[in-house]
């Protein structure tokens, strides 16, 4: 059973993110840039998979830049078999990614596709889902343990509530949550190893896809910044502070 | 307590600017060392020393090793890292292909090494030891013994020690007094070895002992002694462990610093051993690796002085105390105080001179071994051989006042353990010691570096570094002509020191000797304000290119600013140190000394 991972290329999370001056984007020159968090753990997971013998191959794929290929080199020297990079100078929106994955997904028949539940540049947490609409695929969001036999896969999700378990028939979309497993650490053999996998570079164009962005980002700014609290004497004002000025109960 | 972060830009700065990894990636052997593959191999080395290592230092200090009935074990956590280490390859990174190593230059493992030393140096200890001892074999040892030890000692499942020794022998090694007796194809070891940096400890199944020792008819001094192995468990033919060897150990120090790194009394009693190389050729074999073993602690007090500074830079920007000098109103970050920068300024670059210098004595010894010109091969070892002592000896006493400003950017809470800031002018504090001290550093440099060749090598250096003031010249930048003017002063100062060596080591080695330390802290800073003027050279082009890294740059040149302001400055003082000879300390009696 072939597995696909989708990797997205961000802002290493240690880096403090800075709005760039004319409010278009943030800075991401000279910023240090790693595989999102949760497309690790979907690296780790698929890589699980295959140890156990449930996955046979391990496919991963990075829509974007060309500086992509580092990512996915680092997706390789986790142990990934061999990469795709879908390229593109255009910044991809989740509609996009999604459209582009559907269509390497059609190209390359996987049993399983798992994604981060969301990138932390922009939070979306939509591409996964979008790609299970397109494909018309089950989906399994938020995966905390992922258990594969038999043409099914049973999930546990984190939900509001609590844990969820689902059952999905294969092909299935799947996007992980934080807790599902902790990623290895990379090895020296895997590092020089991955430089000899296959890594194939292909065009929007050549899949049919029109990467156009449909969301047009009006305006980035920083936060606000907090104010300094107020000290309030007395449950009683504190009550009546919530109640007529925060208006919250 | 901040973790620590592998400064992986100032790394790649200094490997492919300053010590021309792209050069070395081009000869034989290496052409693995692609900028991509390094750039990898360096940011999973820095997860690694961050994720895995890095938590344990502290835990390992206060924690320490502890002996109990002749073993040894080591603190929480230090022995699944171990594993991790091994697991992971990083043991076999510049080790020989041929026995599975990965055979990648000497200028690739050194930020690795400087990364998980930076993280936890006790750790880092045990690795190093067992490269030592895998090169000492490779080098003089039989097919046979290669064959049986090294490949678990490449893969980490067993480590090496390095015994020399003893109570009556430490920095004079002419005295040692362990006996290795010949029986059929073996030897019997008795004797007693002191400071085995890992002897014994719970991470593998067995221990291999590098051990210095006479035999019976061997000449006195340094001439008669041989090199034996000697394995904690004996090894079947077949490859398994057997019967315990009657090497053990007898109790471990209570150390100043580097407590999770257990150092070993061991006691060998009619141990079986094996010769490596030639009877009475051990300190020969050692010799050789001595450059390997001292450029290792010399990136040690790199390494140590990096963590200081991460440690005391994010206490820096944190710590609210006192107001701004000018701005007055409210409390600030005690970074802003013109005393801290300075503080935190001398840290920053220093060690960047020193790391700089360090990768390219590096690149060197890749080129010593692997150009394929023999007059480049020569000119590359006779460079190496000069800076060597160098390396050691100036970073690691530099390492030790990084270490100490730490402490002092902490104020109070830098001598309250709980800042970490302490442990690491404890665990510094060996580095000046272990492998040579700085004095025998020193004696090393002005006399068989620099007397013994007539000063050729350090005069074509500096001749070098002349030339290379014309580069300097090129620049309208105000703080390069600054670092010119001050790296000029520099230059004439080692060589008015080069030429009063020269003249009086023949006829008052004395008077030489007694500022030998001072001229090493002299080529120490000259070599490094080298480095820190060809960075800031480089950064004034990368900024005129423009698209690159502006503020990383901008930083370069004005760590090369205050470097020459500040420390290279001190060359004229330490010249005229160095020109006093034994003036003062010399003539006094012994008894004079204490005014009691």
């Amino acid at each position: 059973m072939k597995a696909l991972v989708s990797i997205k290329r961000v802002i290493d999370y240690n880096v403090k993110v800075r709005v760039k001056s004319d409010g278009t984007g943030v800075e991401t020159a000279n910023v240090k840039m790693s595989m999102n968090p949760f497309d690790e753990i979907a690296v780790e997971e698929a890589m699980r998979l295959k140890e156990a013998g449930v996955v046979t191959e391990v496919l991963v794929v990075s829509c974007g830049v060309a500086a992509c290929q580092e990512t996915l080199r680092t997706a390789l020297a986790i142990g990934a078999d061999r990469a795709i990079l879908v390229e593109s100078d255009v910044a991809l929106q989740p509609l996009a990614v999604a459209k582009l994955l559907k269509a390497v997904c059609q190209k390359e028949n996987p049993q399983l596709v798992i994604l981060g539940k969301q990138a932390i540049d922009d939070d979306s947490n939509q591409t996964g889902q979008m790609l299970a609409a397109l494909l018309n695929w089950p989906q399994a969001t938020f995966a905390s343990k992922v258990q594969v036999a038999d043409g099914k896969a049973q999930v546990t999700r984190e939900v509001d509530g609590g844990l969820e378990t689902v059952s999905l028939k294969l092909p299935a979309i799947i996007t992980t949550d934080l807790r599902l497993n902790e990623p290895r650490y990379v090895t020296l053999p895997n590092i020089m190893k991955a430089k000899k996998k296959p890594l194939e570079n292909l065009k929007p164009d050549a899949l049919g896809v029109d990467v156009a962005p449909r969301v047009s980002i009006l305006r980035v700014v920083d936060p606000p910044k907090r104010k300094a609290g107020v000290k309030v004497p007395d449950a009683k004002a504190l009550v009546e502070k919530l109640r007529n000025e925060a208006k919250v109960i | 307590m901040s973790a620590y972060t592998a400064p992986l830009k100032d790394m790649r700065f200094v490997l492919n600017e300053l010590a021309g990894l792209g050069e070395i990636a081009k000869l034989p052997g290496y052409a693995d060392a692609t900028p991509d593959t390094v750039d990898a191999i360096l940011e999973e080395a820095g997860k690694f020393a961050t994720g895995v290592l890095d938590p344990l230092n502290r835990s390992g200090d206060q924690e320490g090793a502890v002996w109990n009935d002749g073993k040894v074990r080591t603190p929480a956590g230090f022995k699944e890292a171990y594993r991790l280490y091994c697991e992971g390859g990083w043991s076999a990174l510049s080790l020989d292909p041929e026995w599975g190593g990965q055979g990648l230059p000497k200028l690739v493992s050194t930020p690795v090494t400087e990364m998980i030393t930076s993280a936890n140096m006790s750790f880092s200890l045990c690795p190093m030891l067992t490269q030592g001892a895998i090169e000492a074999m490779l080098l003089s040892g039989t097919e046979q013994l290669k064959k049986t030890f090294l490949p678990k000692m490449f893969d980490g499942s067993w480590t090496g020690t390095m015994n020399l020794t003893e109570p009556q022998a430490g920095s004079d090694l002419a005295m040692v007094r362990a006996k290795a007796v010949r029986e059929g194809d073996r030897y019997r070891i008795s004797g007693q070895k002191i400071f085995i940096t890992f002897g014994e400890h719970d991470w593998t199944e067995n221990i291999v002992h590098l051990v210095l020792a006479r035999t019976p008819d061997a000449p006195e001094g340094v001439r008669g002694i041989s090199l034996f192995i000697v394995p904690k468990f004996l090894v079947n033919v077949d490859g398994s462990l057997g019967e315990r060897n009657n090497a053990k150990c007898a109790s471990i120090e209570h150390k100043l610093g580097i407590h999770a790194s257990p150092t070993a009394v061991m006691v060998f009693e009619d141990a079986i051993g094996y010769l490596v190389g030639e009877e009475n050729r051990g300190l020969a074999y050692m010799f050789v690796m001595m450059n390997a073993a001292r450029f290792a602690v010399g990136l040690e007090g790199v390494a140590i002085a990096e963590r200081a500074f991460q440690r005391a830079l994010a206490y820096a920007k944190d710590r609210v105390q006192g107001r701004d000098l000018v701005e007055g109103s409210k409390a600030v970050p005690i970074i802003r105080h013109p005393d801290v920068r300075r503080m935190l300024m001398l840290m920053k670059t220093q060690t960047e001179a020193m790391r700089a210098l360090a990768y390219v004595v590096a690149a060197a010894i890749d080129g010593a071994i692997h150009h394929p010109d023999k007059a480049v091969r020569q000119r590359n070892q006779a460079f190496v051989d000069l800076m060597i002592p160098v390396v050691k000896g100036w970073s690691t006493e530099t390492g030790i006042e990084i270490a100490s400003l730490g402490v002092q950017v902490h104020g109070g809470m830098g001598f309250i353990e709980e800042t970490g800031a302490a442990q690491h002018l404890r665990d510094a504090r060996i580095t000046t010691i272990y492998e040579g001290t700085t004095g025998i550093q020193a004696n090393d440099l002005i006399g068989r570096k620099i007397a013994r060749e007539g000063g050729a090598t350090v005069k074509a250096w500096l001749q070098h570094l002349r030339q290379f003031d014309a580069e300097l010249a090129k620049s309208n930048h105000t703080d390069i002509g600054q670092v010119r003017k001050a790296l000029a002063a520099g230059v004439a100062g080692v060589a008015e020191s080069v030429d009063y060596l020269l003249a009086t080591f023949g006829k008052d080695v004395k008077a030489a000797s007694t500022g030998a330390v001072t001229f090493l802290k002299l080529m120490g800073i000259v070599a490094g304000g080298w480095q820190m003027a060809r960075a800031a050279l480089i950064a004034e082009t990368r900024i005129a290119e423009g698209g690159g890294d502006k503020l990383f740059y901008e930083a370069k040149i004005a760590s090369a600013r205050f470097f020459a302001d500040q420390v290279l400055s001190q060359a004229s003082g330490l010249c005229s140190a160095v020109l006093a000879g034994g003036a003062g300390a010399l003539e006094i009696a012994d008894e004079q000394f204490l005014a009691a």
